[in-house]
């Protein structure tokens, strides 16, 4: 692996899989209800309580 | 080689960085007065059953004991026709939530267009009519309007759906970004010390790079949903008239033999699914020589696919158990992942929280660009982003 291929790594591993979680959760809720419904709001609360964090992150 | 020049070393070449930024924030700019009309309208669109309710618009259904039989189909027919003298059906709709109430959609004729057709429920116990405000006109319909076509029929529609393209566009373009602007600096870094601007980049970059995923599934299914008029015709041309090719020359129907085993015929060739809607002759589900009963699947999965049985009008006979095209399957799944209400409350308040974080991306980018307009170039972005 070429040392420039990690930087692209650097720069979108964590995004990969907050969107890997994002994928899941949005497909989980449609296999069934309960479980599936509880992954589904595990998978998208991640995006979205990361996102509030820094928008809330005092100035 | 991809023509941009990305892959040829990670080291992103100022020109191509401009190529980029010139198509994020062109793409951007187009769409977003639109996308954010969309997105505000969306949001209570969210929470309609939630609003009719609270606005006492929702139909409630008398309480009756649990084992109180069903009138048949026919009867229904009957009920709803009384209900509504000089107008014929277009369609039965079933509903998960209580199998006693039965959505109805009457219109002047059997083609009139949805939108002039006034929909109500039945009582499926009593066939007694309870009318359904917030599906025929006020504020909530008024939303939905706006939000499906902006009250400019199918030109509306396709506009909306290229504002969607240009949006998924924008959304690619922001992620291949997001690489120079972030090489320097920790994931989720928000500089809040340097200048407004810089602070707000930073939750643009972060904002947009988490809300991703979800931002793409709402998009491309919302171009899915806009272009249905357009699957729905090319389904009656592709599908639909081969099946009822036979009754090509066959004379316009004066009266239809009754609906009261409709549901009977179609389980018996649809076997282990489930009714989802009835289209009646005329309408544009239908054939004029059919009724259409669409089923659907048994399970959470198959239950957004629809299978129709084409049941001949005159003489109850099945003609066909329609093949479903892909584009009819796509059309059935964007619907849940279109509108966020397949997984309870806590899915449809984060769908509201992932559609306010999507107006503050948009926000957000039109700042920034309305600022740096004033002030640099964007490759003097990001040297300072790396600095």
């Amino acid at each position: 692996m070429r040392p420039r291929q990690s930087n692209f790594w650097k720069v979108f591993a964590l995004p990969t899989v907050i969107g890997l979680f994002s994928a899941a959760g949005l497909f989980a809720a449609l296999l069934g209800d309960g479980v599936w419904d509880a992954l589904s709001w595990l998978g998208l609360g991640i995006p979205a309580i990361i996102a509030l964090r820094g928008l809330l992150k005092p100035l | 080689m991809d023509g941009f020049g990305i892959f040829e070393g990670l080291e992103m070449k100022s020109k191509t960085i401009r190529r980029w930024s010139f198509v994020h924030t062109w793409t951007s700019l187009i769409c977003t007065v639109f996308l954010l009309m969309l997105a505000l309208t969306g949001l209570p669109l969210i929470f309609h059953h939630e609003i009719d309710h609270l606005l006492g618009d929702a139909a409630e259904l008398k309480q009756m004991p649990a084992d109180t039989p069903q009138l048949n189909l026919q009867q229904l027919v009957l009920a709803a026709e009384e209900h509504r003298p000089g107008e014929v059906m277009q369609y039965f709709g079933y509903d998960d939530e209580d199998p006693n109430g039965m959505i109805a959609i009457m219109a002047a004729t059997a083609g009139t267009e949805p939108n002039s057709s006034h929909t109500f429920m039945l009582d499926a116990r009593t066939g007694e009519a309870l009318e359904m405000p917030s599906a025929n006109g006020g504020f909530m319909m008024f939303m939905l309007r706006l939000h499906v076509d902006m009250f400019a029929g199918l030109p509306g529609k396709l506009l909306l759906a290229f504002m969607g393209i240009l949006f998924v566009v924008a959304i690619v373009s922001g992620a291949v970004l997001y690489l120079p602007f972030m090489r320097r600096l920790k994931f989720a870094t928000v500089r809040q010390d340097k200048s407004t601007r810089l602070r707000w980049l930073d939750l643009h970059n972060l904002i947009g790079v988490v809300t991703l995923t979800w931002a793409l599934v709402v998009g491309v299914t919302g171009v899915i949903s806009a272009c249905a008029d357009l699957l729905i015709a090319a389904w009656r041309t592709d599908t639909l008239s081969a099946m009822v090719a036979p009754y090509r020359d066959a004379p316009p129907l004066t009266q239809l033999a009754p609906a009261t085993r409709l549901l009977d015929i179609a389980k018996e060739v649809a076997p282990g699914m489930k009714p989802d809607f009835i289209a009646f002759p005329g309408t544009r589900f239908s054939s004029e020589h059919h009724y259409a009963v669409f089923m659907k699947g048994s399970t959470h999965l198959t239950s957004h696919l629809l299978t129709p049985v084409l049941i001949d009008a005159s003489t109850l006979q099945v003609t066909a158990v329609a093949e479903r095209p892909w584009y009819m399957d796509a059309m059935g799944m964007s619907q849940p992942l279109h509108f966020g209400d397949y997984g309870g409350m806590p899915m449809k308040i984060l769908w509201a929280t992932l559609d306010v974080l999507t107006i503050i991306v948009l926000g957000s980018g039109v700042y920034l660009w309305v600022v740096r307009r004033k002030a640099a170039k964007p490759v003097a972005d990001i040297a300072q982003a790396q600095a």
